[in-house]
């Protein structure tokens, strides 16, 4: 027996985005493999890592724990959506950069988008918020004190550009 | 690492999810949040032949306060939970043990009902429950609604009184009686992780502040939610020397059993459990103390 196919039509970083997927298919999977939007990475596949983060109507939720189908008629922001309209870095990209927030870049992915939106939440946080802030991501580079200043260094730019538009 | 292949159901409304249970409830198994089940699903350590998606549901995304308590639809999110100013204000424990459900992200996506029925004895929500001995409403088709105590619907490990044609609607959390000071606190290895060892406390005062009423609640601490009156301990006791609030945690630790796992040994936990309960308490009782 064939699996069922769903229909399913979701808005990927302001782009109307459709595909017939079976139900099983995972957002994360939906977006690498159907999408071949391959910026959100795949870890652990089963919620630790953190690495597959997304935003789904603008909250940060965990990609490969939510099916695609779940999703149909939702919004979702990827990495790739988290830079300036014309393509440049966004704050919390600019940030990384700046502060050496990466080594490897397989978990940064991850820590762009929950930081984006963390930042929408709470734009001036102390060092100490922002150690909790990236609590549920993990990063093997032993990279944390880089990823926390960098996290304080995107609150700054994000106001800068606030600021002077 | 993938799910294995589901037939997917999509109910727009709760009356549809339940004929929909009606029909497969065997097979089928309800997804909510999924922040447990489709790691289950993930690691191929269950494979129901059918979903029932809640997730359009939503009519049950409500956190609503009244004067007798706290009703949580099955749709709330964790996160909706801990928002909830209402919510806090009528029983500050429930936003204290839910900033303990693993990371933010997870509880944006994970419901507190979905909680409730997954059991796990390390969730915090199903303790908090027991410990305000609160209720949960079920519905099917078969008996339309029918309301279990916290006391009654945790049945075992992973284990709910939540039949397979039932759909958890709304927990419902009573507003402690009285002058009622709370805390919540757990150890865990890793910021977000399940806890080695979680107590939750409620203290009652009277009029002059006198400590009249105090129990306690544990997770990972055995295979449901252990609900312990400690009151003989602390009421009308010394309590600025901390000597019962010590006793206390000695009793809690005494009727407790844990087990060993590859976390934590069984004496580890029964040590946290003291030192956790005598803390607690003290915080809950200096929330309300004059």
């Amino acid at each position: 027996m064939s699996e069922q196919r769903h229909q399913v039509t979701v808005t990927v970083n302001g782009v109307t985005r459709r595909a017939e997927v079976p139900a099983r298919r995972l957002l994360a999977d939906f977006l690498r493999m159907d999408l071949r939007l391959t910026g959100t990475h795949l870890g652990c596949e089963h919620g630790v890592c953190g690495a597959c983060t997304v935003l789904l109507d603008g909250v940060p939720v965990r990609s490969c724990l939510i099916f695609a189908v779940s999703v149909d008629g939702h919004a979702v922001t990827t990495v790739e959506g988290c830079c300036e309209p014309a393509g440049e870095l966004g704050p919390v990209q600019q940030a990384f950069h700046e502060c050496h927030g990466l080594q490897c870049g397989f978990c940064t992915p991850g820590f762009i988008t929950t930081i984006t939106a963390y930042l929408e939440e709470n734009p001036k946080p102390t060092e100490e918020e922002a150690r909790e802030a990236i609590g549920g991501n993990l990063c093997r580079c032993t990279g944390y004190q880089n990823i926390v200043a960098a996290v304080l260094r995107a609150a700054e730019l994000k106001r800068e550009r606030e600021a002077t538009p | 690492m993938k799910p294995p292949p589901v037939v997917y159901h999509g109910p727009d409304t709760v009356a549809e999810a339940v004929r929909l249970l009606a029909e497969h409830g065997a097979e089928a198994k309800v997804l909510a949040g999924g922040q447990s089940l489709v790691p289950m699903l993930n690691m191929r350590l269950t494979a129901p032949a059918r979903l029932v998606d809640v997730n359009r549901l939503d009519e049950l995304a409500y956190v609503r306060t009244d004067l007798h308590g706290v009703r949580v639809g099955a749709l709330a999110r964790h996160a909706d939970v801990e928002r909830a100013t209402h919510a806090f204000e009528a029983i500050p424990l429930l936003r204290q043990a839910v900033r303990t459900v693993a990371h933010p992200t997870i509880r944006n996506r994970g419901t507190t009902v979905g909680s409730l029925v997954h059991a796990d004895p390390c969730g915090e929500m199903p303790a908090v429950l027991a410990l305000l001995d609160g209720e949960v409403t079920l519905r099917s088709e078969r008996d339309g609604e029918r309301i279990v105590a916290a006391r009654d619907f945790f049945v075992g490990p992973m284990e709910s009184a939540c039949r397979e044609d039932e759909i958890a609607v709304e927990a419902y959390f009573p507003r402690p009686r009285g002058r009622t000071g709370s805390d919540w606190r757990e150890v865990s290895r890793r910021n977000g992780d399940y806890a080695l060892c979680g107590v939750g406390t409620l203290v009652r005062v009277d009029e002059v502040g006198a400590v009249v009423g105090a129990t306690a609640v544990y997770i990972a601490m055995g295979p449901v939610p252990q609900v312990v009156d400690v009151t003989e301990a602390v009421a009308g006791a010394d309590i600025a020397s901390g000597v019962a609030w010590a006793a206390a945690g000695q009793i809690a630790a005494d009727r407790l059993e844990p087990e060993d796992d590859i976390h934590a040994g069984a004496d580890y936990r029964r040590h946290l459990a003291r030192v956790l309960t005598a803390r607690s308490l003290q915080a809950a009782y200096e929330a309300v103390a004059p």
